[in-house]
């Protein structure tokens, strides 16, 4: 463990921002040999833009050929696959279908399948109506044409960045969260004011998110680029409705949003989502009946059958949207600083890309360690519903959340555990706990005497 | 896997699931199991702190926690083998269970299982109840443990949403904690309990909103309001910092959707027979999983009697083969339980059908096959009361067709 205490000795690169990109920021540089720390505002890692989204892994064949998005996704995508069996990741193969449902749509089929080809996605292919019906016999019939995607899957949004940091920090690396960047000075190298003290480096590395512009602004004194963020919400149904669907059910993109999808998650549910509304908020991720109403709606227009199952969950993301089309990442060299800036809505498949990109941008500096030919692999969280989970193995201690299946186990391991969550959020994220379909009618008492005196805010106080 | 036996398989130990065991046992029958996936067996009672329970079972009147232990004491008495931090997790035909606890899993070979699983109350986001995540929004049923089981406070100053008989739970376990609620709100412009029960919430110094629409809950972290329309179309927002989230009960049927059992869309219960058998009739179902929802007392003798079906399968098997539905074929009719009719001339069917209603009603409630009128009386009811109708007229011999329920 560097010491961290030693003001002379500044890091190697300070990273702003804990989300799926900060995470996987971490981990390729502490691999790379540097000593790094990241830097979070929040209690929790993955509490901005990465909170939630649709957890796909994108093989980046609907994005613009040739941007620096298609190429970091490919990237990203490709070393997800090379390093998930040592982290201990899951991938759900379920493969994805881009379906068009009026004239308009079925025009530019074609131009998608083109597309996909040009961006080096070969196994992209029309399909007649029939086709698609018989692949997916639960579609509404009214489906009129599309092209199958086999190599776009689903993974777990959380446990993958989760594992990303987790790994960073096995090799070497410091969190801090609770610690907002507030301001900084470079002289040589940088001198951060944060909410817990000065913290030198002499690089940072800004992947503040949906503040990428804030941090810029902050640091740099001007701003490429601002942030518009972009709501997206969800509605989750309950397991049983998987069974209806394998494959992921994308829409015809317009210019600005993906469309509303149809997804099994990883955790065993089916998801419909994501709207895409444009707001002033940064922090707001609020839900709203109607938009909600018109989602199920819709997944029931597309899928007749889930209007037979309960409604599990929701949730909403904000995606850190820009004026920009493509990822806004630049080395400003000369600051010993990296902008990264505008991952908007395909961050989770890309930040592996991403972050190997900013590596090579930054070939020439010389870190303080070699590179780390075997990095430790640390345990992952297992909480894929499509393999063996912790209530599998015996002597877990008791299940804590019944409709996930949680276990006492896990739950202690979590809180016991390297970068233990402090609030319900952070602890949801590592173990599921009340995340099923009950939302905490049965874990709840259970949970806040389990959790007494680590989480903030408590779940419940007591007398006296 | 390991595999284990036994007899008579009950899957939950709350009030439906202990009585049903107790009484098996009464009547002679043996190796009867229940598999409770809690640390204690005794269901919901065991967190509702307050009056009253047991009047007409166990003739006295008993605190759900007090109610629970008895049910529990009687069930070991009786000599029924009681499971605890045993979790089903899958139900397989032919009366054959996959178990969870601890140490371990194993399947479990039984001749017949009985769901006794019970409800909960829906969520908020089953409500689609929108607005920011903050912590601090519970259901009554979290609440409760929290407050009786677990002692301690989730907040201070909550509000209420629905008006249902459990609200007043709600209310109850607040002021057991020293908890204020704020108002409660109320979609209808009338609250959703029994005549006798409505000036309940007045009495507790809580007001009442009625018409409300568009609820939000406001804040990051914990709550710090709640926001409404009222019938007039003017917004509104009261501070509090936390939400209780009532009533809207839904069977614990998880398990259910994930099996070979048919489920029923109107309860959201098991699909059953006359005689509380489920599509497989090697499964029987009982108490609060079959709809939402009525009280311990009537889930007690629901599940006394389901148990009297049971010793009879056993010793003389009801069979029946093919079965007709028995469904609402009215938007009023919420649900009607049992849903299937089977042929059998086996003694100790229900003699009454349950229904519910989605509104207020009058009419003609009016069972139908085939276009004839099987049987029908004048009925003028609302949702919140339970509806019971002979089932005798419908069981005719040479009934072939569906029987439709209509309100004319
Ligand atoms: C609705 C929706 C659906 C999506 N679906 C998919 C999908 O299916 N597949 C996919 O690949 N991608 C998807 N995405 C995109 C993906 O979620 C984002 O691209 C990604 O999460 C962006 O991550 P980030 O690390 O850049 O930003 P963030 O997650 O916002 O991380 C930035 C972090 O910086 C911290 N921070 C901010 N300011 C400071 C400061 N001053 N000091 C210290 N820390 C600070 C924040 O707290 C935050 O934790 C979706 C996004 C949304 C919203
Ligand atoms: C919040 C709430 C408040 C209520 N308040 C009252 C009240 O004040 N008065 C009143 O008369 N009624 C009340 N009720 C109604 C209540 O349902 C009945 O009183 C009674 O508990 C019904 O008995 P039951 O056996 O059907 O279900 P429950 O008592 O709910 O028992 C079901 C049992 O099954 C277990 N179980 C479920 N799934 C599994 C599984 N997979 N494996 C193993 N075990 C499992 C559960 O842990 C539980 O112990 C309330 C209900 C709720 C939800």
């Amino acid at each position: 463990m560097p010491d961290t205490s030693d003001a002379n000795e500044p890091f190697d690169v300070a990273i702003i921002g804990a989300g799926v990109v900060g995470c996987a920021m971490a981990r390729r540089f502490t691999i790379d040999g540097a000593r790094v720390v990241v830097l979070e505002k929040a209690a929790e890692v993955l509490d901005g833009a990465s909170k939630a989204n649709s957890a796909i892994l994108h093989t980046g064949f609907d994005a613009p050929p040739g941007s620096l998005e298609q190429k970091c996704i490919a990237d990203g995508y490709a070393e997800y696959l090379e390093i998930r069996e040592s982290l201990g990741l899951p991938l759900l193969k379920c493969g994805a279908m881009v379906l068009a449902w009026d004239d308009e749509q079925v025009v530019q089929l074609d131009g998608l399948v083109a597309k996909a080809h040009k961006n080096g996605v070969m196994d992209v292919a029309l399909r007649s109506r029939a086709e698609i019906l018989t692949q997916e016999p639960q579609l509404s019939s009214a489906v009129m044409g599309g092209f199958v995607v086999p190599s776009e899957y689903v993974i777990d949004p959380w446990a993958s960045a989760h594992a990303y940091i987790l790994q960073a920090l096995a090799n070497g690396a410091e969190l801090r969260r609770n610690c907002e960047v507030l301001s900084g000075v470079f002289d040589r190298v940088w001198r951060l004011e944060t909410a817990q003290g000065a913290v030198r480096a002499k690089q940072v590395i800004n992947c503040a998110g949906l503040y990428g512009d804030v941090i810029d602004e902050r640091l740099l004194g001007r701003r490429d680029f601002s942030i518009m963020p972009r709501k997206g919400q969800f509605v989750v149904f309950d397991k049983p409705a998987s069974e209806l669907v394998e494959a992921v059910i994308l829409p015809v993109p317009t210019k600005t949003t993906k469309g509303v999808v149809i997804f099994r998650t990883i955790f065993g549910n089916i998801a419909v989502g994501p709207t895409a509304e444009e707001q002033e908020s940064r922090t707001d991720a609020s839900t709203d009946a109607e938009a909600l109403k018109a989602l199920r709606d819709k997944g029931i227009e597309m899928l007749p059958a889930l209007a037979d199952y309960e409604v599990t969950t929701v949730y909403a993301g904000l995606r850190p949207a820009t004026e920009f089309q493509d990822y806004q990442i630049t080395n400003h060299a000369e600051q010993g600083y990296i902008t990264v800036g505008g991952i908007r809505s395909t961050g989770l498949s890309a930040a592996l890309g991403i972050a190997r990109h900013v590596s090579r941008l930054n070939a020439g500096v010389e870190f303080s360690g070699a590179p780390i030919a075997t990095p430790i692999c640390p345990a992952p969280d297992r909480l894929s519903n499509y393999h063996p989970r912790d209530w599998e193995s015996p002597d877990h201690g008791g299940i804590i959340c019944h409709c996930e299946l949680v276990t006492k186990r896990e739950i202690l391991a979590a809180l016991d555990g390297p970068m233990a969550p402090t609030t319900l959020q952070g602890l949801k994220r590592r173990t599921r706990v009340c995340m099923g379909r009950c939302q905490g009618f049965y874990c709840t008492g259970p949970l806040a005497t389990l959790t007494e005196g680590r989480l903030d805010p408590a779940l419940g106080e007591r007398d006296g | 896997m390991a595999e284990q036996h036994c007899n008579i398989a009950i899957v939950g130990g709350g009030t439906a699931g202990l009585a049903l065991a107790t009484e098996l046992r009464r009547l002679g029958v043996s190796g009867v199991t229940v598999l409770e996936r809690e640390l204690e067996a005794g269901g919901v009672p065991r967190h509702c702190g307050h009056y009253p329970f047991g009047l007409r079972e166990l003739k006295r009147v008993l605190k759900g926690p007090d109610y629970a232990r008895k049910l529990v004491q009687n069930a070991r008495a009786a000599g029924v083998d009681i499971r605890c931090d045993t979790t089903v997790t899958a139900l397989h035909p032919q009366a054959r269970l996959s178990v969870n606890t601890s140490e371990g899993s194993y399947e479990l070979q039984a001749t017949r299982v009985v769901l006794c699983m019970g409800v909960r109350e829906s969520s908020r986001a089953q409500r689609f109840i929108g607005g920011q995540r903050p912590m601090g929004v519970l259901t009554t049923g979290a609440l409760q443990s929290m407050v009786y089981l677990n002692h301690q406070r989730p907040f201070r100053r909550p509000v209420i949403i629905g008006s249902e008989l459990v609200s007043f739970s709600a209310i109850m376990t607040c002021r057991h904690m020293g908890m204020r609620p704020q108002a409660i709100l109320e979609e209808n412009d009338r609250v959703t309990v029994r005549q006798f029960m409505r000036p309940f919430p007045a009495l507790t110094g809580v007001p009442i909103r009625f018409n409300t629409s568009n609820i939000r809950i406001l804040g990051e972290k914990t709550v710090e309001a709640v926001a409404y329309t009222d019938g007039e179309g003017q917004g509104h927002q009261i501070a509090a910092d936390g939400v209780i989230i009532s009533g809207r009960f839904r069977p614990e049927s998880a398990l259910l959707y994930a099996s070979h059992l048919e489920v029923d869309q109107g309860t959201g219960g098991p699909s059953i027979d006359q005689y509380g058998r489920a599509s497989d009739p090697s499964y029987f179902c009982t108490g609060n999983l079959l709809r939402p929802v009525e009280t311990s007392s009537w889930c007690w003798h629901e599940a006394v009697e389901t148990a009297g079906r049971i010793a009879q399968d056993i010793a003389t098997p009801i069979g029946g083969e093919g079965h007709v539905p028995l469904c609402s074929a009215d938007p009023d009719i919420r649900f009607v339980v049992p849903q299937r009719l089977v042929k059998s001339n086996a003694p100790n069917a229900m003699t009454q059908m349950q229904l519910r209603l989605s509104q207020p009603v009058s009419g003609h409630l009016t069972a139908l096959s085939d276009g004839k009128t099987l049987w029908g009386d004048y009925m003028s009811s609302r949702p919140e009361r339970r509806i019971l109708a002979p089932l005798k007229p419908l069981l005719k011999p040479d009934l072939n067709a569906p029987v439709e329920l209509r309100v004319l």
